[in-house]
């Protein structure tokens, strides 16, 4: 479809700010009927599959179904993504499944500090040393011609 | 006219997009700006989270050097890119990023981002320059890393915002108008200093699919052409947009070769069974001194590809179940480490798919591929107009003062031919291979020199009221003509009086 809405799931996340598919789609796909109170893909011929959607809803009610013009039907990937891994559930056409975890940080989510914890060196605003620099390039200079 | 709320915004340095070049811009130019009393202010059309390029994820970072570990030199990046694309880059764009892109890549990993690391602690490459990562958050992170940057400053984000055109005061960027994608507001932005950080083009040429997975291309269709549009509209000069970036990917989904060529090994034959890279060896010697010299560069391993297509030879296949059974033979005195090491290799097989190309890993499930079996067919993109990446297309940039040569220095690094206009990413031409780390650290350059403009130039540009309510009339003027006009049928696609944009772009 290629990203699709279960009715059954979906809640139009009215508990929420935002519909979450829609604050994420990176190509703004995602709309609210709002009369039924549920998402849907508006537009899935412009659908990349990134996923993006699937992986925020918080009723687990988006999936995937490959691309109808040349993909076979009867499998889907599924992903549950969490603070820090993912794991993916594959199914194939044939029912065959292979499960694979990743991880997806090493952080706590949110702590992403700017400099990394690096020295903030110069500050000369004409040089071309940038702020964590020299530090964070384990150099004591950066390379000039 | 359609009623749309004015807004408007007065900022010192205004960052448009959200992806890799733009969080590079906004992490250093926070700092930067805190020092100088500077405003920064970003715009993205989609959500920073998850926007630009890098919106699914990535299995590798195909820019480090390795200058900590004397791995290489910076001098070496400059020659490799020079011979990868044949001659067609500037060594002082390319130069300039080397320098800075491991700094960037240290950072990455204090952010978060899981990057391989072998027995005594050193990165995993995949390549020479690449490196193996943990990459379905990247963008995340990255994102997380550029807002809290930015909420230290007390800067603000808009995101779900779309720029449109630029204004200009004389020969100087004076900033921007667009819209909201949620509410009816149009925006007007007044700014000093400008980023173009607004990706790349995709669907000027055709995807393989035209039906459903027309939006299946290998650069993200969002990628719609904003930084050639308003860079040209803003009369900057451009480079190498004669250059089209042509990936060779897994047929249809376009799933990513790397971690079959370098992890698995793997050889690429034609339908016959022919290797076309020793078969048609010959044709290399035509190409000199670039069809001599290893690594051969990508273009000319594709074109002998295409030489065999176009001979009828094709298609071409990834030989998995050659590799496979290679990787067998290896361990043929010990199959529980054989075992072992084919789960290992799975498992970073289907990664470099789910990370990045989440299709390709629904299609090969979907045809029950079982790749110690059967072959798959790898084909090569249509071209994309990009400047990150391996692409060339862009803006002519000024180069840094202590590398460009003269003519190639106009007093701040990647300030385009318009005054205070800044490109990076996929907005910079001849500034090659630097893909997403490359990318995020062209944006930390030029963040630093914009802010250094900002306080080299105090006064801000003039913008033209009439000329922002040109715009906005031109801009909100096919909201009119649909309402005016779709009742007139009794189907609102197909109407004498407009044609809906999807239909544009086909005409493209």
């Amino acid at each position: 479809m290629p990203s699709f809405v279960k009715v059954d799931k979906c809640d139009g996340c009215k508990a929420l700010d935002k519909t979450a598919c829609q604050h994420i789609c990176p190509n703004d796909l995602m709309a609210l009927n709002k009369e039924i109170s549920k998402a849907y893909n508006l537009e899935p011929e412009m659908c990349w599959e990134c996923y993006n959607c699937v992986k925020i809803c918080p009723q687990d009610a988006i999936e995937v179904r490959g691309y109808a013009d040349f993909v076979p039907m009867g499998a889907n990937v599924i992903p549950m993504r969490s603070s820090d891994s993912i794991m993916w559930t594959v199914k194939f056409r044939s029912g065959q499944i292979k499960r694979f975890k990743f991880p997806i940080r090493t952080t706590p989510e949110g702590s992403a500090v700017p400099d990394g914890g690096f020295e903030t060196g110069t500050d000369d605003l004409k040089s071309a040393t940038l702020f964590t620099e020299p530090a964070s390039a384990g150099l004591p200079a950066i390379w000039t011609k | 006219m359609a009623d749309f709320q004015d807004v408007k915004v007065v900022t010192d340095l205004l960052i448009v997009g959200g992806g890799m070049s733009a969080c590079g811009a906004a992490v250093e130019a926070a700092y930067w700006a805190k020092k100088n009393n500077v405003k920064v202010t970003l715009i993205d059309k989609a959500a920073m989270d998850r926007s630009g390029a890098v919106a699914m994820g990535l299995s590798a970072i195909n820019q480090y050097v390795g200058l900590k570990d004397g791995q290489n030199t910076v001098e070496d990046y400059i020659n490799y890119v020079k011979q990868d694309l044949m001659g067609i880059a500037r060594d002082d764009l390319v130069a300039s990023i080397a320098r800075h892109v491991d700094s960037t890549v240290h950072l990455f990993e204090k952010w978060g981002l899981p990057i391989w690391k072998d027995e005594n602690g050193g990165y995993v490459h995949e390549g020479r320059w690449q490196l193996m990562i943990n990459g379905e958050s990247y963008k995340v992170i990255v994102a997380e890393a550029a807002k809290n940057a930015l909420k230290e400053i007390n800067a603000e984000i808009y995101e779900r915002v779309f720029i449109v055109e630029p204004l200009l005061d004389g020969d100087k960027i004076a900033g921007c108008v667009g819209f909201s994608v949620r509410e009816n507001k149009f925006y007007t932005f007044q700014c000093k200093a400008l980023m173009v950080c607004m990706g790349g083009a995709v669907h000027v040429f055709r995807p393989r699919s035209t039906g459903e997975g027309l939006g299946r291309a290998w650069y993200p269709p969002w990628n719609s052409g904003s930084s050639t549009y308003f860079t040209l509209k803003a009369g900057a000069e451009q480079t190498c947009q004669e250059i089209r970036f042509i990936p060779v990917r897994f047929k249809d989904a376009y799933g990513p070769v790397g971690a079959w060529f370098l992890l698995f090994k793997s050889r690429a034959t034609n339908a016959l069974g022919g290797e076309y890279m020793v078969e048609r060896k010959a044709e290399l010697e035509n190409w000199a001194p670039y069809g001599l010299v290893k690594p051969i560069p990508a273009n000319l391993r594709n074109y002998l590809g295409m030489l065999d297509v176009n001979e009828g030879k094709g298609p071409i296949y990834m030989r998995t179940e050659e590799a496979i059974q290679n990787i067998a033979n290896q361990y043929k005195d010990d199959e529980k480490a054989f075992k072992k090491k084919m789960k290992e290799l799975e498992a970073e097989a289907w990664e470099d798919f789910l990370d990045m190309t989440i299709s390709q890993a629904i299609l090969w499930a979907a045809s029950d591929i079982q790749p110690e079996e059967k072959s798959s067919e790898i084909a090569a993109a249509e071209p994309y107009f990009i400047g990150s990446h391996s692409g060339g297309s862009g803006c002519w940039v000024s180069g840094p003062q202590d590398i460009a040569p003269a003519e190639y220095f106009w007093g701040y690094t990647n300030m385009s031919t318009v005054t205070g206009m800044f490109c990076v990413g996929d907005a910079s031409g001849a500034s090659s291979h630097k893909f997403s780390s490359g990318s995020l650290t062209e944006g930390r350059i030029a963040g630093k020199e914009a802010v250094r403009y900002c306080v080299d130039n105090p006064d801000l540009p003039k913008i033209d009221d009439a000329k922002v309510a040109e715009l906005k009339a031109a801009i909100l003027k096919p909201l009119d003509i649909f309402e005016a006009n779709k009742g007139l049928t009794t189907d609102p696609n197909i109407n004498p009086n407009y044609i809906r944009p999807k239909m544009f772009m086909f005409r493209l």
